[in-house]
């Protein structure tokens, strides 16, 4: 079986990257999904708040992934659902098994990853105490519910401030269920302020910033206490311990990159985003390896993820087409690094090809800390290439950055620096 | 008195600042005419969208999403959601097919938000 194109996952991510790489030309393109329909994770959030950018409208996540899936007829894209992709190999070939096919063997021209990640568990965060059922990962609570039909638990506590968490507290709410509070380590939420606004503030849910979960006791098998304590940084400080009478604790307490397939094709990840380190068009470290949404670096709205997956679509499209021609390629120089400076936590891309850059590079990054009235500032060597002041970044939403060709040709191939600097430390 | 609003009408997230005695004037923080406008909603007549899912007989899953197609008394919500929970339907349901019409006398309507 041979394809141009094979995408791996039918989520937001690869539904653009397919749409646009076969807009583009890339000849057949297939989609595999494990699941038994497209459309990923949005399928389950079924809140409103998707589309803005993308759609210039709030649409729920099932209705944003509609649009995707209805635009497919007639495009001749292929889909595979049902599909476990078990490998990939550097040389492009993809293993899947199905019900359906068997064991299949797919050579492809280009690869997209776009598996999306999951969800860290209590395991990934040592939580101590007993071991009773009722406590599980957000989204999986979410998926029972909205998917499934089946409520949880009726006295809740959540452990983490993350989008996901303030989201299931007001599901929980909405379907009955006394949410006692959301508990966060951090000093700050780790979700976007509307979250806090509409989720928590209008079902009056308090929230405590600086505790975590410090012990877990069950009865009859199923949770009845959850003890939280102030923290002192990262450490429980005794004395402070609050009990909740509770039957279920929700944990809401980071994702990650699923990478199991990448690492089995040689591409080389990014120990800060999880994902693949990638080159301007989303090119991992193996030339016809494309990566783009969540299975990149954890976006917080779908619609980045939507923009970045078109770029890789057209990127791999582009690559097909050099293939095909058999072009001569120009020998390009090699890549510079874009490297985190001061506050900075990562930045995708992490690296650029300046002459093969367009108009401009779209990065995207995190700062590791809560920064008011602070500059981004873009260094190549000593030279400032370019400043742009911000009234707020968070470490909860991602940040953008146009950094335009010009900029880039001033770095006269040096690496590139990217920081920030406090008010009044210039 | 001075209040602080958070706008939902984005992800931006807007801290919208204003006097109770005159919004009109006094509104500040806000990044474009919703947040302005929501804010001085909030003082007065607070709205919502609500999401939830419905029992669907015959579909790929037990559950169907829906959706208010508009905004409803922040107040209304839990009597909204109890009528929500009266619907049933039958697959096909198309995405955006009205499955419960002028919910409560708000003139909004519960809409389906997937084909299954």
């Amino acid at each position: 079986m041979y394809y141009d194109l094979v995408v791996v996952g039918g989520g937001p991510a690869g539904l653009a990257a397919a749409e646009e790489a076969k807009k583009n030309g890339a000849g057949s393109v297939l989609i595999i999904e494990r699941d038994k329909e497209l459309g990923g994770i949005l399928n389950q959030c079924i809140h409103s708040g998707f589309g803005l950018h993308v759609f210039k409208e709030q649409l729920s996540g099932p209705e944003y992934a509609q649009r995707f899936i209805d635009r497919l007829e007639g495009t001749g894209i292929e889909v595979k659902t049902d599909t476990m992709v078990l490998g990939i190999t550097p040389e492009k070939s993809v293993y899947a098994i199905s019900a359906a096919e068997g064991y299949m063997k797919i050579d492809a021209g280009a690869i997209v990853l776009a598996m999306g990640c999951r969800e860290r568990t209590r395991g990934a965060i040592a939580i101590p105490g007993e071991r009773p059922s009722g406590i599980f990962t957000a989204g999986a609570a979410q998926k029972y519910i909205n998917m499934d039909g089946y409520m949880v638990g009726k006295k809740v506590l959540i452990l983490g401030s993350g989008d996901i968490g303030l989201i299931m507290a007001r599901r929980m709410t909405l379907e009955g269920a006394e949410v006692k509070a959301v508990v966060e380590l951090m000093p700050y939420s780790n979700g976007l302020k509307r979250n806090i606004a509409q989720c928590l503030d209008d079902y009056g849910i308090p929230l405590y910033l600086s505790h975590t979960v410090t012990d877990i006791k069950g009865e009859n098998g199923r949770l009845s206490k959850v003890i939280v304590s102030k923290v002192n940084g990262y450490d429980p400080i005794p004395g402070t311990e609050i009990e909740f009478d509770v039957d279920t604790l929700l944990l809401s307490v980071g994702l990650v990159p699923e990478n199991e397939l990448s690492r089995s094709a040689g591409v080389v990840l990014d120990k800060r985003t999880n994902g693949a380190i990638v080159d301007e068009t989303m090119m991992t470290s193996i030339p016809g390896i494309f990566a783009c949404g969540n299975v990149l670096h954890v976006h917080d709205l779908v619609d980045f993820v939507t923009h970045e997956s078109e770029r890789a679509g057209k990127a791999a499209a582009e690559y097909l087409k050099a293939q095909r021609e058999n072009a001569e390629t120009t020998e390009a120089e090699a890549p510079i690094e874009l490297h985190n400076g001061d506050f900075i936590g990562y930045t995708v891309p992490q690296k650029v090809t300046v002459s093969k850059v367009d108009k401009f590079i779209e990065v995207l990054f995190r700062v590791r800390a809560v920064l008011n009235n602070a500059t981004v500032v873009v260094k190549a060597g000593d030279k400032v290439l370019m400043s742009k002041k911000h009234e707020q970044m968070l470490p909860a939403e991602m940040e953008k950055l146009i950094i335009p060709k010009k900029m880039l040709e001033m770095a006269e191939g040096k690496d590139i620096e990217i920081a920030v600097v406090k008010e009044g430390e210039e | 008195m001075l209040k602080t609003i958070t706008c939902i009408c984005c992800p931006k997230g807007c801290l919208v600042t204003l006097d109770t005695e005159n919004p009109e004037e006094t509104a500040k923080g806000f990044n474009c005419p919703q947040g302005k406008e929501y804010a001085i909603g909030e003082l007065t007549h607070p709205m919502r969208t609500i999401s939830s899912t419905v029992e669907i007989k015959g579909g790929l899953h037990p559950r169907i999403p829906v959706k208010t197609n508009g905004n409803i008394p922040k107040e209304k919500i839990f009597e909204v959601m109890d009528e929500i929970n009266k619907i049933s339907v039958e697959s096909p349901v198309k995405c955006g097919d009205i499955l419960l019409e002028d919910v409560l006398g708000t003139g909004v309507n519960i809409v389906a938000c997937r084909n299954m």
